[in-house]
Order: structure tokens, then sequence, then C-alpha cells
């Protein structure tokens, strides 16, 4: 028994007890429907082993949409928690495993697969490829990434979450002052996810290189493309950098080394650095592939061209630049001197020059224009303002002097959840409504998108404008209480009001997905806003191949010039395609990394080191395996095709 | 567009209204570090406003030109590939108004980093701000006294903290003196700080450091110089002496109310500057991966001020 008292929650409660049942529960259930419906083989043929980059990027969705409730609940009781003065509702401990595993899987594990929903699904269609370049890999990027969600979402009801905060801050995460295994649960579900991003940052590049129809120039990419590529390239960049400060804190917390330790000469400023190192980035790698998506949106719902393309891709790359040069403003208090918060307060405003071109880009591929106002063009167009005010107090923010009464308070909370929340929420959701077409061959019933999009940005402004206001006021982030006579109260009743409507909203999004599945028409064209790129120029729902001809492009927009300038998109006559073979290995491979980063957490040495080997048993099967891959015959081509026109 | 920042102006009023028109503490400075910071940040917020706006009424405006209800059914829009004039503009505004506030960020960062300009002709009143899990201690080491969870301060001097930490990283922050700093356990920070009249203040620690963090606060008393004098003579006639015991008592995590001694803790246990601070670890760091030696410092005498060492 005493093996199995390490897997006790150190620190329980009614609702983790709950918490329990109800997973137990919900896996007996998935797994009786999967044998009574006898789905098991459809789920392991379709989706387990797919290599398709379009089944990946749904099942991205999905993990995005489930972990997006995840992060939901949890903010939910931060702030009924906070909604009144000195509340019992959460005690200081619960409270700082609930705001550890909101951040981390909100950013990590919600808006991370996300975007590489998109990218997936969209990038191939837009340059006109039949897949990625390295599919397999696409495949174990997924797995890892959601093996890693699985790590961190199973650590409240075995060993307990972790506390230490999402930015896991050391000496604070140590084994010293963070006792249980939360912070290892935090540091093997990251590394693991992250190996997957990096994976996915090496094949997107590769693609978006190497596999663009003929006539694509770099120049001629489509814009979301375009931040697809850049974010990627920061992803190269920035990842490794996680993937070391991930190990220095495991050994840390495990070999008791001494990187980050308040002594025997550790540094407990390195793992600040080396957090917001990669930390940066990552907040522009998430809010670039929005930034594309609005870019397509609008320019697609205005019926022209993006304005200044030229100037939306160099703004990119100047932001992918500067976004590794400003990770100091994170910590302008740690006492660095004037110099040094001189200069990186100067780099950090400096981001909202080329944030403020793409605005005005934005703003001005409206003039002249037929704006339709469609739910994802709605996301686009509320996105402006409120992402405007949220950059604003960013510049704010940058000012290292004022920066020390803002900093570690709500009004920084304030200032990233209406960047993060417009910036990127509302685009994927924006995105989410554009591109369901595509994905499914219906569209989300366009009334209640419309209805959700309005509850979701007037709750945001609900829940996060008066943060502003408390934090100026002098409450600092992460208290898990506070008392009547700070005059805090009115500003988290406020607070706590939008993030009911912002549940609301997310709610009826799930809603409007299962009544569109139900009631949607079903005969919709496979470009049913008029859209300019290739990802619209094939059926929708797509065929395996994508394209059965590769298009020939001669513009940025070559779907709109097919058809209003007289583009041939697609010459020459079918012949066989050649596609890669779905494989189990992914799978099966991220399922001993789970087993894997679990023994690890739990220090459980015999079950790591088998784990370990059959890990390089699975890499040493693929480096050994012969696989060719399989060729579509031009006969089942024509059939697919002539079955997809519905003629 | 136009209605919702009428909504944003009304809700700003009304909020004052309903903080029962007590201005926030941010904009409540009670010494020139806090008022320079204050000056800041109402400048930085009317600029910005000033671009929100020009944001909020091009989207209007565009709005309401450019939808489809307000054109002709076979309207076709046009190419526009983008004017260099335009994007110009676009890049310039934004750059002049950067330049501008870089210029005051930059002035600012030195003024809050040094000794507050007023008050430079008078000598400053040192105090060592250290915390532990959860508790701040305040030693005051030309006086020779030491307080627990409570700080009293002189009026019209300048004030210089000494921060560090026995544990994980905190953040001394008094809002109507001045902005925060981090206490940190292998250095140590220094803020100015100065209050200019008497009264009570909020202090606390920002930074996250566990448990205890929400109630990790203290009370600061500023007064006059002779009430400070005073005051400092009754503590030495009154209070208990600091042991080494007795401090390291405190220091184990929890909490504890006020209380104070005579004598500090540096005397036994000195703070992480000059020969006994963090950063002379950075040549035994390297050993310490080379071969796993002990890593203690050369000047391992009282190298371990950390008493949770392992």
């Amino acid at each position: 028994m005493e093996f199995f008292e390490r897997f006790a929650i150190p620190h329980p409660s009614p609702a983790i007890y709950a918490s329990m049942v109800a997973i137990g529960l919900t896996v007996i259930a998935i797994v009786a429907g999967l044998t009574y419906f006898k789905k098991w083989g459809y789920l392991w043929r379709e989706w387990l082993t797919t290599v398709d980059h379009k089944h990946i990027g749904i099942m991205y969705l999905i993990s995005a949409l489930l972990m997006l409730f995840r992060g939901g609940a949890d903010a939910i009781m931060i702030r009924a928690q906070l909604a009144v003065p000195d509340n019992k509702l959460l005690d200081a401990q619960h409270y700082n495993e609930v705001f550890t595993t909101h951040g981390t899987v909100m950013i990590i594990f919600m808006a991370m697969p996300f975007i590489m929903a998109f990218m997936n699904y969209i990038v191939p269609l837009q340059i006109g490829a039949r897949d990625v370049a390295f599919p397999r890999l696409n495949a174990l990027s997924f797995w890892l990434f959601f093996m890693g969600a699985m790590l961190i979402n199973i650590s409240f009801v075995i060993g307990g979450s972790p506390d230490a905060g999402w930015t896991s801050y050391f000496p604070l995460a140590n084994n010293e002052f963070s006792e249980s295994v939360g912070t290892n649960y935090y540091m093997f579900a990251l590394q693991i996810s992250g190996l997957g991003t990096l994976m996915t940052g090496i094949n997107m590049i590769t693609t978006i290189l190497k596999m663009r129809a003929p006539g694509m120039t770099l120049m001629k990419m489509p814009i979301f493309t375009w931040s697809a590529l850049v974010t990627n390239i920061i992803i190269v960049f920035a990842f490794p950098v996680l993937t070391v400060a991930l190990i220095m804190g495991t050994m840390d917390r495990l070999f008791a080394t001494n990187f980050f330790t308040s002594t025997n000469g550790g540094i407990d400023m390195l793992w600040a650095n080396f957090f917001w190192i990669w930390g940066h980035p990552e907040v522009y790698i998430l809010v670039l592939p929005a930034f594309g998506i609005y870019s397509e949106i609008i320019s697609t719902f205005s019926g022209r061209n993006l304005y200044g393309y030229k100037s939306m891709v160099g703004s990119m790359l100047i932001i992918s630049f500067l976004s590794f040069l400003v990770w100091t403003h994170h910590f302008f208090t740690m006492g660095q001197g004037a110099l040094t918060n001189s200069i990186f307060s100067i780099t950090t405003m400096a981001i909202a020059v080329p944030t403020g071109v793409k605005i005005f880009n934005w703003l001005f591929t409206l003039w002249r224009g037929k704006i339709v106002i469609t739910t994802a063009m709605l996301y686009s167009l509320l996105f402006i303002p409120i992402f405007t005010i949220g950059g604003v107090t960013g510049v704010m923010l940058g000012m290292s002097a004022a920066d020390y009464q803002y900093h570690n308070t709500m009004f920084l909370v304030a200032h990233f959840h209406m960047v993060i929340i417009p910036g990127v929420v509302f685009g994927m959701l924006a995105g989410l409504h554009y591109y369901w077409p595509k994905m499914f061959g219906f569209i989300l019933d366009e009334k209640i998108g419309k209805w959700t999009a309005w509850i979701i940005s007037m709750s945001t402004l609900l829940a996060f404008m008066p943060m502003f206001f408390s934090g100026l006021d002098g409450q600092a982030r992460r208290m898990y209480t506070y008392s009547e006579s700070t005059g805090f109260g009115i500003w988290n009743m406020i607070s706590f009001i939008g993030a009911i409507g912002l549940a609301i909203g997310f709610v009826l999004i799930v809603y409007n997905i299962y009544y569109s599945t139900r009631y949607a028409s079903r005969d919709i064209s496979s470009d049913p806003w008029d859209a300019r790129s290739l990802e619209w120029a094939t059926h929708s729902p797509v065929p395996e191949y994508n394209f059965a001809i590769v298009p020939h492009v001669t513009s940025t927009d070559a779907l709109w010039d097919s058809k209003y300038n007289n583009h041939v998109l697609f010459p020459g006559k079918y012949e066989k395609i050649h596609m890669p073979n779905n494989s189990g290995i992914p799978f099966i491979l991220s399922c001993i990394f789970f087993a894997w980063g679990f023994s690890f957490v739990f220090g459980m040495w015999i079950p790591a080191i088998i784990t370990t080997i059959g890990i390089f048993i699975c890499l040493g099967h693929r480096s050994l395996e012969k696989d060719y891959g399989r060729y579509i015959s031009v006969k089942e081509i024509e059939e697919t095709e002539t079955k997809l026109r519905g003629v | 567009m136009k209605k919702k920042w009428a909504i944003l102006t009304a809700s700003l009023s009304m909020a004052v209204i309903l903080a029962g028109c007590e201005p926030l503490l941010v904009f409540d400075p009670k010494g020139p570090q806090a008022q320079i910071q204050a000056k800041d940040i109402m400048l930085s917020i009317w600029i910005m406003s000033f671009i929100v706006i020009i944001v909020f009424a091009i989207l209007a405006y565009m709005l309401m030109k450019y939808h489809t209800s307000k054109q002709r059914p076979d309207y076709r829009p046009p190419y526009i590939e983008g004017s260099i004039l335009v994007e110009a503009i676009c890049v310039g505004i934004p750059v002049l108004i950067v330049i501008f506030l870089s210029i005051v960020s930059v002035q600012s960062n030195y003024k809050v980093e040094s000794t507050p300009a007023v008050y430079k002709d008078k000598e400053p009143l040192i105090i060592y701000a250290s915390t532990s899990n959860w508790k701040w201690h305040f030693s005051y080491p030309e006086e020779d006294i030491e307080t627990v969870n409570y700080l009293y301060i002189p009026a019209g001097r300048p004030l210089e903290f000494k921060l560090y930490s026995y544990g994980p990283i905190t953040s001394f922050w008094i809002p109507q003196l001045g902005g925060q700093k981090y206490a940190m356990a292998d250095m140590v920070n220094t803020l100015h700080l100065a209050a200019d009249a008497p009264g009570e203040f909020m202090g606390r620690n920002a930074n996250f450091n566990g448990k205890g963090f929400a109630e990790n606060t203290f009370n600061v008393t500023a007064m006059t110089q002779d009430k400070f004098d005073q005051w400092v003579k009754e503590v030495k006639e009154t209070a208990e002496p600091l042991t080494k015991e007795k401090f390291e008592a405190l220091l184990e995590p929890g909490h504890v109310g006020q209380s104070t001694y005579t004598g500090t803790h540096l005397t036994f246990l000195p703070a992480p500057e000059g020969e006994n601070g963090g950063h002379q670890h950075g040549s035994s760091k390297s050993n310490d991966s080379n071969n796993h030696s002990s890593g203690q410092p050369s000047n391992s005498d009282d190298g371990n001020f950390n008493h949770n060492s392992h």
C-alpha cells in the first residue's frame, strides 16, 4: 500500500473527489460506447493512426475546445472565489492550484492547439499541397501534445496539481516550497507537448518553403500562410529555450541540482529570464496566426484584396525579430537598473509600431470595400477595438518606471487578457466559423453565432475592464482573497458577472455546433464566402488528396483570379497521386511518452527506464521500417471527384 | 463603436463614484517617486486614449460608409495595392509617439532609480527589508532595531530600502509611496522612496510566494523625524533583544503578528550583498557543473544565510 500512497491528493476536497468519479464515469462511458457501436476499428483507422493533416487539424481543434472548458472551469472558480471579500469558497492552496492550471492549460493546451488546428488544416490547402512535408512527424506532434495535455489534466486527481503559477518561478517551484508532485507534472507535460510543438515548427517551415504550388513565390503566398511561416520560425527559435529551462528545472526538482536554487550557487533570476525568453515570443506565436486569420476574413468579407500586403508581411517579420528582444519587460522590477530597463522599455514600445501598421492595414482593407458582416467578420471587427485597448495598455506597461506600479497587479492581468482574448481567442472563433464549412461541409448558424460574438465580446469588457481599476487601486494578482476594507469588492463582482457571460458565450458555441450539425443545410458550395485563396478551390469537405490536379498560381488571390479574371487554376489532367500510409507508431510512441512522463513525475525509476527503452525501440523501428507510401489511381480520383461534385 | 467609447467613459466615471469618490491608490501619491509614476501613467493614458479614439473613429467610418447595404448591388470593390504615403503615416506617427514616450520613460527610469530630487540634500535612512514565508522583517542598522510586519518611517527624508528574501522571490510595494521592486535570495536590491507627509499606508508583497501570499502585507506609518526618533528611543528601552535563535524561529514558515526588537539580524545573518552576495557564487558554479563539488563560495562562513537549505 505504501507504493500507492504517493498517488494520493495532498490537499483533497469534495470537488476533487467528485471530479474523480466524473472522470471515471466518462472513461467508462466512452469505452462502453465505442464497444457498443463497434467504433474501435473506425477510431483506430481514421483517427489514432491517421497522418492526414486535415484529420490531425480536427483533432487539435477538438482538444482545444475541450481544454477551453477545462481552463474556463478554472477561470470561473477564480472569479467566484474573488467575487466577494473574504470568500471561503476555495482555500489558499486550492486557489493557487486553480490559477496555475488555468494559465498553463489556456496558453499551452488551449491556445496552442487552436492555432495548430488551423495551421495544420489550412496551410497545406492554401499552398496547394497534398499534405505537410512530414506527415508522420505531424501525427507524432499531435499525439505528443495530446499526451502532455492528459498528463497535466490528471494531476489534480493523482498526486496534486502544480501550484507555483503558470510561470512556475523558482525558487518557489522548487521542492522546498512546492512540495507536491504538481510542479513535476508541469515540467513533464510542457516538455512532452513542447517537443511536439518544436517538431511542428520544423515540419511547417519545410512544408511552406518546399511544397508550394507552381507559381506561388513567397510574396504570392496567402497572408495566413505567411503568418504560419513566421510563427513557426519563432517556434523553432523559442521552444529550445523552454526545453532547456524545463530540463534544468526538472533536474533541480528530481536530482537535487542547483540551477535555480537560492543556495549553493543557484541563481533564482535565471529561470525567470529563460522562461520569458521563450514566453514573450510565445505570445507572438499565439497571436500571429490569429492575425493571419483576421487578414483572410477581413479581406474576404470586404470583397477586396488585403491592403498593404507587403507591409503586413514586413510587420510580421519585424514583430518576430523584436519579440526576442523584450523579455526583460516581464520583470522590470528585478533590479537591472535604469539603463537596462530603458533599453527594454524602448524595444517593448517599438513593437507597437508594426502592430499598429497591421491594425491600420485592416482598417484600410475595409476602405472602398463591400462589407458583409458574418459571424467570422463580426469577431474580426470586434477584435479591432478591444485589442486596441489591450494593446495600448501594453505600451503603458512598457514604460518601465510606471511599470513598477503595474507589475504583479490586476492591471497587468487585465492587459494580457484584453490582448489574448480578442487577439487569439476571437481569432480562433472567427476561424472556427470561417473554416467550419471547409472542414465539415455546412455553415454554423449565423444567428446564434452573432449573438455569441456579442455576448463574448461584451463579457470580455465586463470581466477585464474593472481589473485595470482594481490594479491601480493596489490589488495584486494571485491573491486568493482580500478584506472588505480594501474596496476591491465591487470591481471583482463586476468581473465575476463578466466571467459568467463568457461562460454562457462558450456554452453557446457548443450549442451552435450541436444545433448546426442537426439542422444546417448540407447544400452549400465549396466556396460559400466568395473567398480569395486556394483552400476554397477544392471541395468541402476536402478529399484525402486535397487537389485532384495541382493548382497553378500567379497572384496572392489565386481563386479570386480564377473566378473573376479568367485565370486557369487547374491546368492538365488527373495523374496518380502519391500519399503517405497511416501509422500507429506516433500514437504508441506518445503513449509511451505519457507513461515515461508519469514515471518521472513520481520518481518511479524502473518504469522510467523501461519506457525510455520503449521510446528508443519506437525510434529504431521507424529508422529501419521501409514504407514507400501508396498511390491513388486515376480511376479512384475520377470516382471521388464525380461523387464530390454531386453530379 | 462610438457608443462603446461612451460606455467606456461612463464606466470610468461610474467607477470613481462607486469607489466612494476616493482616488485609486496609485493616483493618490504621497511621495515624490509615486508622483512621477502617477504623472507618467496619466500622460500615457491621455496619449493612448487619443490613439484608441482614432482607431474607433476610422473603424466606425469604414463600417458606416462601406457596408454592403450602402453599395450598389453590382459594385465590385477595386484592387488596391497599398500606398507608400499611407504606410509612411501609419509608421511615422506611432514612431513619433513611441519616441516621445521613450524619452519620458528613460528620464523617469533614472529618477525612480535614484534619491528623490527634492530630498537630495538630506541623509537617507537605510532600512533592510527582507521576507520569509510570509512575513516582512525590517532592520534599521543605524538605529540598531528591527520590526516584523510593520514599518515606521520619518516623513520628508529619503529612504533607501535594501531588499532581499529568505526564500521565494517577493516584491516590496507601497503603492502610495512608489512602485515595487523584487526581493531575492542571492542579491540585494535598492529601492528609493520617500514620504512627503505623515500618514498611514498599505504595504505588501506583490509577487506570488505560496499559500500565505494574500496576507503577506505590512502597515506603513510615516511620522515626523522627531516622533520617529522618539519611537526608536522607546524601542531601545523596552523591546527585547533579537537573538539568533529568536530570528531563526521567526523565519519558520507561517504568519506572525507585529513585533519589535532591539538589535538587527544583520549582525549574525548579513544580507546577501557585497562579499555575502549570491553573485559571488559565480566562480563556484562552474565547479558545480564540472566536478559536482559542494559549490560553496570561498567566503562560506556566512554564505549559508538561507536557513532552509538542505
